[in-house]
């Protein structure tokens, strides 16, 4: 043992009160390295979805396609930052004024009114009434968390019904809430649309005051919307039944290119007065997808309600991450608050939409072309940024291996990704998987 | 028909108004102990209201300020960045420059890629992190937390459902360390317990353990085989030096401790809102590494999918220039001795004004904060009167002591404590 060893030890054993070091008191301690507190961990798998990218970066083929995660890209397959973002950008850095301060826990005060009326539509008597709670969150994950976590401290009833399939996320976000999770019928693989007599039944024996978790449009990972009348169909029974509805809109624009048609669900059960919850994305309508923006809304009874709800909402964001990320959310309220700007995000999120649209038509095309055996009607029915194609994960997987495609096995294709000089080698994929494989 | 007149909001029948609220039970929440002080203090529309609550820092004027270094890479990243998803984890960039400030800029560690580390929501987001990790892989393990700490620490580890236990650090009478206190709940803790530390500038209390006091609290760590995770959110606004900031965790790192490590940019890049962070674990190896990231990547995956890019992208741009680099370290200086200047003035006006107690260790704590030792009582009084604003446990802000209000603030310390 060495002297300064000696003499800490000694200023050690002062403080114990024991007379005088021993070498026999106290051995040396283990000086090799210690052994971890977490060494039973074994490694996470890959996110399903993330993973997709993570596999499609490793690969050296210059014909490579992803089709995986869902972020737009242009023509020329690059991401795309809208010009009226770039012009938000350019005020906040250009304004000295602007400081870096916290914000209150609930966000951007500016950003969550305007968040509200962009999804509740500026006449609402929801808002006109102050019965709207909204905060801020981190993008759509962020809010379905803390809608979760919310309804898992207060709400009577535990059970949330996911529809089947869904993003693959959801599950995951609402068990680590506290919440239980069952599926209802959604889509039909035989129609490659929805099982609306599915759903109905499977909502219809749902609990009294289950909660139900809806796509607003553009549903993930199918494209498959119900329509007016189905809505109707379905808010009357969730509402004969107590069954509290939340919402989870992280399309809204990008399904039809309009963004009132694509919020008329939600607003159809905001007019009949009920309550519900709304979980909101700017991530994919205004491209700020790392800057995580998005907004929870709970839709009460009264005034007085909301205000205590949001109370509680702060209970579950402190603890979390404090208060929400300033950057992205003062881009947004500087966008939806001037005039100008929110008209020309308008025509860019419209064109975004058309793009894809125009790729599912020529998809479409492709495969007519080629004489795919199959009804690929659904490319162009389907809405949204997915296309969920129907091919089985054998068939997908040869895709990645033959032809250096990219998607998630449930045979889920990003449309955003596709461009016209890549639907060419898509539809040659898809041909070969489906007269070869599976 | 029917269809349309209940969109355009003509009530249906169903679903009325009428029906009660799933709400209706849902208590009002208490306000934060101490972002409602911040609230209470905006809403005040007195001339002389000062706010020493929340831990941001102001200049001389009172005002916010915005780092030059921030500024520069704002500027730069304007206009270039394309807004895509960091990937779960974050900014790679931004972790590797992170965790050189932490483990040492040539640390062996890092070469050896022994730590996992994940970009997080500041520090409050590392914290959480990590609490919901070691409730995940070490369900019967409890946290261990300073008594006073940050308040927020304890509603992270509820949150997370990890047992709380608390563990002696400040001395009320001598308004310091309780040394003692501190190693004999250290020793009798059961072996293998997990302890959060603050690395630097102790928050709420000022109050650190010297050198020498680390040493033995590190050797007792290792006697008794416990988890040591440092919440390290001050990192250059302690002495203005973070390299010297950083001791206590060199220390551990040196006695072979594989600790966990939460930090913050809110305060010493002035990032407070962009929400910036890093939460590592030092693992024993390289493989080990992997799977503790790729677990805590699982955790924040149901959280918020992956952190914010802005705040990332200035830390990077900063920390990945020389110059800027530079540049930040002066300003951190600037803001670490304004403050030291602030509480020097502070002192020295309540014994100019004579008052008959102790404020010796309004200068030797040390960071943002001051645990003056007065009372909820006394602090009412500050409120009320003075319209001064502070948490109820007595802490000062010491980065909203400014020339302009050292005096009044002295002045009314003094008023409600020299009958004490």
């Amino acid at each position: 043992m060495g002297s300064s060893d000696r003499s800490r030890l000694g200023a050690l054993l002062r403080h114990l009160g024991v007379e005088g070091p021993t070498s026999s008191s106290i051995s040396a301690f283990p000086t090799s390295a210690a052994h971890s507190a977490f060494s039973h961990l074994l490694q996470a798998p890959e996110d399903p979805i993330l993973g997709v990218t993570v596999a499609f970066n490793k690969d050296p083929s210059p014909v490579k396609l992803n089709l995986g995660v869902g972020a737009y890209r242009t023509e020329e397959g690059k991401p795309l930052v809208l010009n009226v973002v770039r012009r938000a950008e350019q005020q906040l850095v250009n304004d000295r004024s602007r400081v870096k301060e916290y914000l209150p826990i609930v966000g951007l005060a500016e950003f969550n009114k305007l968040s509200a009326k962009l999804i509740f539509g500026a006449d609402s008597p929801a808002i006109r009434e102050n019965r709207v709670t909204t905060v801020q969150c981190l993008s759509g994950t962020g809010s379905l968390r803390v809608g979760g976590e919310f309804l898992g401290r207060h709400y009577h009833q535990r059970i949330i019904y996911i529809p089947l399939p869904t993003w693959g996320n959801h599950p995951k976000v609402f068990t680590l809430a506290g919440l239980s999770v069952k599926t209802y019928r959604y889509y039909d693989p035989a129609t490659r649309g929805l099982n609306f007599q599915g759903l109905l039944e499977d909502l219809g024996t749902a609990p009294s005051g289950a909660i139900v978790l809806l796509h607003a449009c553009a549903h993930n990972p199918t494209g498959v919307d119900p329509t007016l009348e189905q809505w109707e169909q379905i808010r009357q029974l969730m509402r004969s039944k107590g069954l509290l509805p939340f919402f989870d809109s992280a399309y809204q624009g990008f399904a039809s290119g309009n963004l009132d048609a694509d919020a008329q669900s939600v607003r159809m059960f905001v007019a009949d007065g009920g309550e519900c919850l709304v979980a909101q994305s700017y991530a994919k309508n205004m491209g700020l997808y790392g800057e995580r923006v998005g907004a929870l809304s709970i839709v009460c009874n009264t005034a007085d309600v909301a205000g205590r709800v949001e109370s509680q909402l702060k209970l579950v964001i402190r603890p979390m991450y404090s208060n929400p990320p300033i950057h992205g959310a003062s881009i947004v309220a500087a966008i939806l608050k001037d005039r100008d700007m929110y008209n020309e995000w308008t025509i860019e999120l419209k064109a975004m939409a058309d793009r894809i649209i125009s790729m599912r038509h020529q998809l479409f095309d492709a495969l007519h072309a080629r004489g795919t055996p199959g009804d690929w009607s659904h490319i162009i029915k389907q809405i949204g940024m997915f296309t969920f194609t129907g091919l089985n994960s054998e068939q997908v997987a040869f895709m990645t291996k033959e032809f250096h495609i990219y998607m998630t096995s449930d045979g889920r294709i990003s449309m955003a990704g596709l461009s016209s000089t890549t639907v060419a080698h898509l539809a040659d994929a898809i041909h070969a998987a489906v007269t070869h494989a599976g | 028909m029917a269809l349309r007149n209940t969109i355009s909001g003509r009530i249906s029948g169903r679903g009325r108004r009428s029906m009660s609220s799933w709400w209706g039970s849902v208590e009002p929440a208490p306000k934060d102990p101490i972002l409602g002080v911040t609230e209470a203090f905006l809403a005040d529309p007195s001339p002389h209201k000062v706010n020493v609550g929340v831990g941001a820092y102001r200049d001389d004027n009172g005002k916010p300020v915005v780092l030059q270094c921030v500024r520069e890479a704002e500027r730069r990243i304007a206009g270039h960045s394309n807004m895509e998803y960091l990937p779960m984890g974050g900014s790679v960039k931004m972790i590797e420059e992170t965790l050189k400030l932490a483990y040492g800029e040539n640390s062996e560690l890092i070469k050896d890629k022994r730590i996992a580390a994940v970009q997080s929501l500041s520090g409050t987001g590392a914290c959480r992190l990590f609490a919901d990790f070691q409730k995940r892989f070490r369900p019967d393990s409890q946290i261990y937390i300073p008594v006073p700490t940050w308040s927020n620490h304890h509603n992270i580890w509820r949150d997370a459902q990890v047992p709380q236990r608390t563990f002696h650090y400040y001395h009320p009478e001598s308004k310091g360390l309780d040394f003692a206190g501190m190693m004999d709940d250290i020793r009798n803790a059961p072996s293998g317990s997990f302890f959060l530390l603050h690395a630097c500038a102790h928050n709420p209390t000022g109050v650190d353990p010297s050198e020498e006091q680390w040493k033995e609290i590190s050797y007792q760590f290792k006697v008794k085989g416990h988890f040591p995770f440092f919440d390290m959110a001050y990192q250059g606004f302690a002495s203005g030096d973070p390299e010297r900031d950083a001791k206590s965790i060199r220390i551990f790192l040196e006695d072979g401790h594989l600790i966990g490590i939460a930090q913050s940019y809110a305060k010493n890049m002035g990032l407070y809102g962009q929400r910036v962070g890093c939460l590592s674990v030092l693992c024993e190896d390289e493989k080990q590494a992997v799977a503790v990231k790729s677990q805590l990547q699982q955790l924040a995956r149901p959280m918020y999918s992956n952190p914010p890019v802005h705040g990332a992208l200035i830390v990077s741009t900063i920390l990945g220039d020389p110059d800027l680099k530079k540049l930040w370290l002066k300003e951190v200086k600037v803001m670490a001795d304004r403050i030291i200047g602030m509480r020097t003035a502070l002192r020295e006006n309540l014994e100019k004004l004579g008052s008959p107690l102790l404020w010796e260790h309004i200068t030797k704590q040390i960071g943002m904060f001051c645990y003056s030792g007065m009372t909820p009582e006394q602090v009412d009084r500050l409120t009320d009167e003075f319209h001064i604003y502070m948490t109820r446990n007595g802490r000062i802000s010491m980065a909203g002591v400014t020339t302009g209000n050292v005096g009044y603030l002295a002045n009314a310390i003094h008023e409600v404590t020299k009958s004490a």
